[in-house]
């Protein structure tokens, strides 16, 4: 079937079958290889978007249902050739190690920031819920989100304004 | 998965239309069990009619002695409302705490109730609350909603349109979760009223019920610490790789006594 579809602010027609998942249009489509697929029972994270700034799982999710809604995947964070200041925050605190549930982890750590502004790190833990990571432990994800939260705060109050809320 | 036809009406109408003319047919809601169901090619509806956009399903609000829920709204919606907050706390944390936010986000009360896991959280709830189901031709008491594992009293082609809850000041939900799901290994919902306590288990695995024998106990005076030596039916418990039935029954004794600790009854 024909659907619309608005990723990262292009609007794009696809025509794919109805039992498509949004996952699989963006990377085998729109070829958006970022958002990654990481378990079969919705379970991982690997996969979260943002569906009218709100994460999703796009693996539990048809492309069709995301129509008449802004899609955001992680190609959508960078600015100019600038990262998002969460994801530099993974860079600078070292929030990977092999990097395959990166994409879902700042996904899920910007939706963090969107409830919580400046979320304590017992927050940060207990939002994670939906995000599995086999390689880190952890520890660093936490600090990355935290410091990219601040990061925001500062560029939303400071020499940056408007780029607070990520997108 | 399998192939299928999608349609997405605005209307109420609409959807009951597109349900009862194919036996096929099935709603989606938030989707966050039926399509990890369909990607496991243990359902095959011939069409999905998504209920995303009918206006009737949604919307929260206090009603008359409580609140009315609208089906699709999402365990998220639901969770951060004031009036859900107010009205109701134990229900607004209860939904706080279903799975991940990412799932909070997209599954809603409707499909949860449809849905009728044994393990889900809301089914506890309303039947502690006394809540009411009303669906497209009529409105359900949760004791006749909610009749077995996965079953309810739904007819094929019937929708659930919305939730009466009455207000409960007193009450706490206690879960110990399954840590992959965060689905209730056991959970328990408790409300105390003018009239008395009600105890509902979820969890458990025979589907969800009132532990009518510990509401008795509470009315006549026991404590949380009482609740060992009350009889609890062992038949209403399953063993599966997660936890056994033994170690389920234990943790329901435990979740109801916690719940108790709440603050909410302190009063
Ligand atoms: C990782 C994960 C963790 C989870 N953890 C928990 C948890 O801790 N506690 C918990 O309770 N649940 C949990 N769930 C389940 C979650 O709450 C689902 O969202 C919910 O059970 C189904 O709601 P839905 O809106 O997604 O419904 P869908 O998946 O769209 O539909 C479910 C069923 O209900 C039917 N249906 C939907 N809406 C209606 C309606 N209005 N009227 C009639 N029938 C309808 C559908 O046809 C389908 O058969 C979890 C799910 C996942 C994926
Ligand atoms: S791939 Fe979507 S949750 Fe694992
Ligand atoms: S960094 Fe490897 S899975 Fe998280």
């Amino acid at each position: 079937m024909e659907m619309r579809l608005e990723v990262n602010g292009t609007a794009h027609r696809l025509d794919l079958p109805e039992r498509t998942l949004l996952v699989h249009a963006l990377r085998d489509q729109l070829r958006l290889t970022g958002t990654h697929i990481g378990c079969d029972t919705s379970q991982c994270g690997a996969c979260t978007v943002h569906l009218d700034g709100v994460a999703v799982k796009s693996c539990t999710m048809l492309a069709v249902q995301a129509e008449g809604r802004r899609i955001t995947t992680i190609e959508g964070l960078a600015k100019d050739g600038a990262l998002h200041p969460m994801q530099l925050a993974f860079h600078i605190h070292h929030g990977l190690q092999c990097g395959y549930c990166t994409p879902g982890m700042i996904m899920a750590g910007l939706d963090i920031v969107r409830r919580h502004p400046r979320p304590d790190l017992g927050t940060i833990r207990a939002e994670l819920e939906g995000n599995l990571c086999r390689c880190t432990g952890y520890h660093n994800i936490i600090r990355a989100i935290a410091a990219g939260a601040e990061a925001m705060a500062a560029a939303a109050t400071g020499e940056r304004p408007g780029e607070g809320q990520g997108q | 998965m399998h192939a299928f036809a999608y349609c997405r009406p605005a209307a109420l109408a609409d959807a009951l239309r597109e349900l009862a003319a194919d036996a096929e047919a099935r709603p989606l809601a938030g989707g966050q069990t039926l399509l990890p169901v369909m990607r496991a090619r243990l359902a095959a509806p011939s069409r999905l009619v998504d209920l995303a956009r009918v206006r009737e399903l949604t919307g929260i609000a206090a009603a008359p002695g409580g609140l009315r829920l609208g089906a699709m709204e999402t365990h998220a919606a639901i969770a951060e409302h004031p009036a859900v907050k107010r009205l109701a706390p134990a229900l607004a944390r209860l939904a706080g705490g279903i799975g991940d936010p990412q799932v909070r986000n997209r599954g809603t009360i409707g499909g949860s109730l449809a849905n009728n896991d044994p393990a889900a959280c809301y089914p506890a709830a309303l039947l502690a609350l006394g809540a009411a189901i009303e669906t497209d031709r009529r409105t359900l008491a949760a004791e006749d909603f909610f009749t077995g594992l996965f079953a309810t009293a739904l007819a094929p082609g019937e929708l659930v349109v919305a939730v009466q809850v009455p207000a409960a000041p007193a009450a706490a939900y206690v879960k110990f979760p399954q840590p992959a799901s965060r689905f209730a290994l056991v959970g328990a919902f408790v409300l105390r009223t003018e009239a008395g306590y009600r105890v509902a288990i979820t969890g458990g695995g025979m589907g969800v019920f009132r532990w009518t024998e510990a509401e008795a106990a509470l009315d006549s005076g026991a404590t949380g610490a009482d609740l060992a030596g009350v009889p609890l039916d062992p038949e209403l418990f399953t063993g599966d790789l997660h936890a056994s039935a033994r170690y389920r029954r234990a943790l329901a004794r435990v979740a109801v006594a916690r719940a108790l600790a709440d603050p909410a009854f302190a009063a």
